[in-house]
């Protein structure tokens, strides 16, 4: 067994510190050392989104990431979407629009989401539909993720 | 049997039809589900799997010493050892159209199929395990093998399973009239080689399993990413030699079934094994190769069908031959006859088809088994009868929507019994196409299209009906010949003393919603707010007995069973209460959480004080009331119930790449009253989304020497945003007269239709060239050869 290195980071505004071998996958890392099950694995090999993450303010997928390349980062998962008890308005909008079924892909399209509103947060449905390409959700047809981000990107830019 | 004419009004009819928001979505949406990857108890071990680089050969020895060496590996188990331990998988049937076949858990002899799992590896965690299995040594003797489903039949093509003597596994022919006679003498006859290749599911949480054995207690707890947690239990039992009772199967929260997790898989077996020899847990998560190695693959059938019509345009007969490719086993509990049979006994569709001979063979080669997906049998189905009433509306120069009018089932036909023996108790399907039309403003789009010709683009408008059965009974078998009780659910509705309601499901939610649909319809049925409602499900151990969630059976049978159940909650409610206000029961009245005498709302009694009174205030309830509130009822609608619908495609493919893009897609579906528009909306446009991928950019594709080569997500192309059109979806509610409820199952449809739809709007765009669409998917290169050969 390759020797353990240490990895300390930031999730979720808390510091995390851990021993892993340098081959284990950031999302191995996040859901077993961590014990964030929020993020899941779809693919391990970038296509399908469902780890993506964010990863000093940028989306990223935890699944082609090494956890000791994510040394010293600030990571955002699922979890820390919500605040002070209050569900953000990305999950608000889904929720009301019937954005997720089976829920699996949802905390990476989230996280995809989020950061597709911070860099375009007047987006057309085109763009949307653009911007969360990079997740696969086999449920929705992806109808209810469009109207969800399209309602939040209103209730972001309404000032919060 | 409940006669449904005999069921009046829910107590409190409020929720059921209305879009209210999904009670699971908050722990999905905060990153607290429960999937099987996410449980670690104390002691696990991470499994791997030994998977075959072979697609026919004989294991001449295996190896494990090496992988067992390394440091942190616990046990390795193969197909001798797991023999001693389960029975080998044999899919039995009550019909001789299928020859039962063995699949052994880990590959015993042979393997037959590249990805077939040939040893498992236990260990401290996934990265070892998998460093283990890259070190077990497998000699291998090659086999002559076959890939080809239809040489696959010649006598001298190798044999994937001895035991059968033959690689036709199944075989079955349905007659009605003379059909040689009546195509003989039809006005016009038109006549199909069609091809639906091979497709897989993809869910988007891969299967797995965690087993965890008690061995002071002796019992079996499985978590499983399946549909049919009950399924899993029962064969359980008979391969592990266990009492039913000791063995629980789990199904939590399961990121997406579409039909591949309703079967039993190898891979559960092994881990029970491994869990029960090592009395630790063990855990197996597969990853996406797994996934397309080793979860059923779908459709993957040669349908040679010919259609003869009237002048008028009227079918006068169909006759068809089917040809699956199963792969290389035959899968528990479906068998390898689901695929073909369902395929020959949907293909008249929605129409009077007065003759037919559909004959359909199921065929054993090297590649990975066949399983039911999404709609089953009916995609090609569909395709191609779709497909035959395109061209006789070409050759007799028809619209297609026109022809389609003069052929369906009228209204005043039903029942109707189809020429395979199904019987359509009620639907709307000229009333469905009339609505599409007019929702699409059809001619204006024609005219459009007229325009678009004249200035040379490719545009094209498809239309496909359909008809699925659903909520299936127990008279008929969801697959054929199946010796597994598919056509019944129970519903346990519990009262608490506090006045909560707890409602328990043998059916098991995997992105359907049924957590929040069934707590519709038992909020309505006992008279409180849908708060105090929870649906439990997924869980043998908690629920009465139920086999699961496939062939949109759950919103018919478990809704029924809760309508049932929730009646005698109330009845026995409106007792107690009746009691305690010293009125009669008849007299009380419904509010939310409460029941008042009519005329009277002071004198009322609230769901909590009389659930108080059932349990604890025993001298309360009226004399020999036995105590409790809680009821568990069966419910079984017998013969199943038709769900349908229309709908429309608008394609352009791209003179210069092939491309197609669908510009426009609108739905007109059926299924009877609506629990949760919003759901039912969901389910379509999910549907609609997975045929779209089956019609244009999905297919698994095998090299000659039976090798994948489809082995990742980036070769096998799922739809993403950007390939998916803006869906419009409209409802026509006529209530099931066979069904508690007036429901009809709905979770399939989407797939069924949107195939049909995209490939006849892609034939209606190059209709000017002349040629016709008979292999799905289209691809850009299927377009480009199509166009560049022309007709």
């Amino acid at each position: 067994m390759a020797d353990m290195m240490t990895v300390r980071l930031k999730v979720n505004g808390v510091a995390h510190e851990g021993r892993c071998e340098p081959r284990k996958l950031l999302v191995d890392f996040i859901r077993e050392d961590l014990g964030l099950t929020g993020t899941h694995v779809g693919c391990e090999h970038g296509i399908c989104g469902a780890c993506t993450i964010i990863v000093n303010g940028e989306s990223a997928r935890s699944c082609i990431m090494l956890a000791v390349q994510a040394d010293g980062a600030e990571l955002m998962t699922v979890e820390g979407l919500m605040q002070d008890g209050k569900l953000h308005p990305l999950q608000e909008a889904f929720r009301e629009h019937h954005g997720l079924q089976c829920g699996f892909c949802t905390p990476g399209m989230l996280m995809t989401a989020l950061d597709f509103l911070r860099t375009n947060p007047s987006p057309s449905d085109r763009e949307i539909r653009e911007g969360i390409s990079a997740v696969l959700c086999r449920c929705t047809g992806y109808q209810g993720i469009v109207n969800a981000v399209r309602a939040a990107a209103a209730t972001l830019r309404g000032g919060r | 049997m409940t006669d449904p004419r005999s069921v009046g009004p829910a107590a409190l009819p409020r929720l059921v039809g209305a879009r209210v928001a999904r009670r699971e979505d908050p722990r999905f949406l905060t990153g607290q589900g429960s999937y099987v990857d996410d449980h670690r108890p104390a002691r696990l071990l991470y499994a791997a799997f030994l998977r075959s680089p072979q697609a026919h050969a004989r294991i001449v020895a295996i190896d494990a010493s090496a992988a067992l060496a390394l440091p942190g590996v616990t046990a390795v188990l193969t197909g001798e050892e797991i023999a001693r331990a389960s029975k080998p998988v044999r899919a039995a049937s009550k019909t001789p159209a299928v020859k039962v076949t063995s699949f052994p858990p880990l590959a015993l002899g042979k393997v037959r199929h590249v990805g077939e799992a040939v040893a498992m590896i236990a260990a401290e965690n996934r990265y070892v395990a998998e460093d283990a299995v890259e070190r077990i040594v497998v000699e291998y003797e090659p086999l002559p093998l076959i890939t080809d489903m239809e040489r696959a039949l010649e006598a001298a093509s190798p044999l994937v399973h001895e035991e059968a003597g033959t690689n036709l596994l199944v075989a079955r022919e349905f007659a009605r009239g003379d059909v040689d006679a009546a195509l003989a003498s039809a006005a016009v006859v038109v006549r199909e080689r069609f091809r639906f290749h091979r497709h897989t599911a993809i869910c988007m949480e891969n299967r797995g399993c965690l087993a965890e054995y008690a061995t002071g207690s002796g019992t079996l707890t499985l978590r499983s990413s399946a549909q049919c947690p009950g399924i899993v239990r029962d064969v359980l039992t008979d391969l592990l030699d266990m009492p039913e009772h000791q063995i629980r199967v789990i199904a939590e929260d399961v990121g997406g079934g579409f039909g591949a997790k309703a079967s039993l898989y190898p891979e559960e077996i092994a881990t029970c094994v491994m869990a029960r020899r090592l009395g630790r847990p063990v855990k197996w998560i597969g990853d996406r190769r797994e996934d397309l190695l080793a979860t059923t693959h779908a459709w993957d059938e040669i349908i040679d069908a010919e259609l003869g019509l009237d002048r008028d345009g009227a079918i006068v007969g169909l006759r068809a031959q089917v040809t699956a490719d199963i792969g290389a086993y035959s899968i528990y509990p479906w068998t390898a006859a689901i695929e073909p049979v369902q395929t020959i006994s949907f293909l008249p569709g929605p129409y009077r088809v007065p003759t037919y001979r559909g004959r359909t063979r199921g065929v054993a080669t090297c590649k990975t088994p066949l399983g039911p997906y999404r709609g089953v049998g009916r995609p090609p189905a569909v395709f191609v009868i779709e497909g035959l009433m395109d061209r006789a509306a070409r050759r007799l120069g028809l619209d297609p929507t026109e022809i389609r009018l003069r052929n369906f089932i009228r209204d005043e036909d039903f029942p109707y019994k189809s020429p395979s023996g199904i019987v359509w108790d009620r639907a709307s399907f000229t009333a469905s196409l009339l609505r599409a039309r007019e929702a699409m403003d059809y001619d204006a789009v024609r005219a459009e299209q007229a325009r678009a010709r004249a200035a040379g683009r490719w545009l094209g408008i498809g239309v496909a009906s359909y008809v699925e059965l659903t909520g299936i009974g127990s008279a008929i078998p969801v697959a054929p010949g199946v010796p597994i009780a598919t056509g019944t659910e129970a519903a346990t509705i519990r009262v608490d003393p506090a006045g909560k309601v707890t409602a328990v499901f043998g059916v098991a939610s995997h992105g359907q919603g049924l957590e929040t649909t069934l707590a519709q319809i038992v909020a309505d049925e006992v008279g409180v707010p849908i708060e105090d409602v929870r649906v439990l499900h997924g869980d043998t151990a908690l629920s009465p007995y139920g086999t699961g969630t496939y062939a949109s059976r759950s919103l018919v049978l478990a809704g029924g069973a809760a309508i049932m159940a929730g009646r005698a909650v109330r009845e026995k409610m409106l007792t107690i209460a009746g009691h305690l206000l010293e009125a009669d029961p008849a007299d009380l009245v419904p509010a939310a959480g409460r029941l008042a005498v009519r005329g009277m709302p002071d004198r009322s009694v609230t769901v909590r004080e009389i659930a108080r009174a059932a349990y604890t205030g025993v001298k309360q309830l009226p004399k020999g009331l036995e105590p409790g509130l809680e009821a568990t009822r069966f419910y079984d609608p017998y013969y199943g119930t038709a769900s349908n619908a229309t709908h429309l495609a608008v394609v352009e493919v791209d003179r210069a790449t092939c491309h197609v893009s669908v510009l426009r897609y609108l739905v007109v579906e059926d299924c009877g009253r609506m629990v949760n528009p919003l759901i039912v909306d969901g389910q379509v446009h999910g549907g609609v989304a997975q045929g779209l991928g089956a019609a244009l950019l999905e297919e698994i594709v095998y090299d000659e020497h039976g090798q994948l080569l489809s082995g990742t997500l980036m070769d096998y192309v799922v739809p993403s945003a950007c390939e998916v059109p803006w869906m419009e979806v409209h409802h026509l509610e006529t209530p099931s007269p066979v069904t508690l409820g007036g429901f009809r199952g709905m979770g399939e449809g989407g797939t069924i239709g949107a195939p049909a739809a995209i490939a006849n709007a892609v034939a209606d765009a190059l209709a000017p060239l002349g040629v016709e669409v008979a292999e799905l998917p289209v691809t850009p290169e299927r377009i480009f050869r199509l166009v560049s050969r022309g007709p």
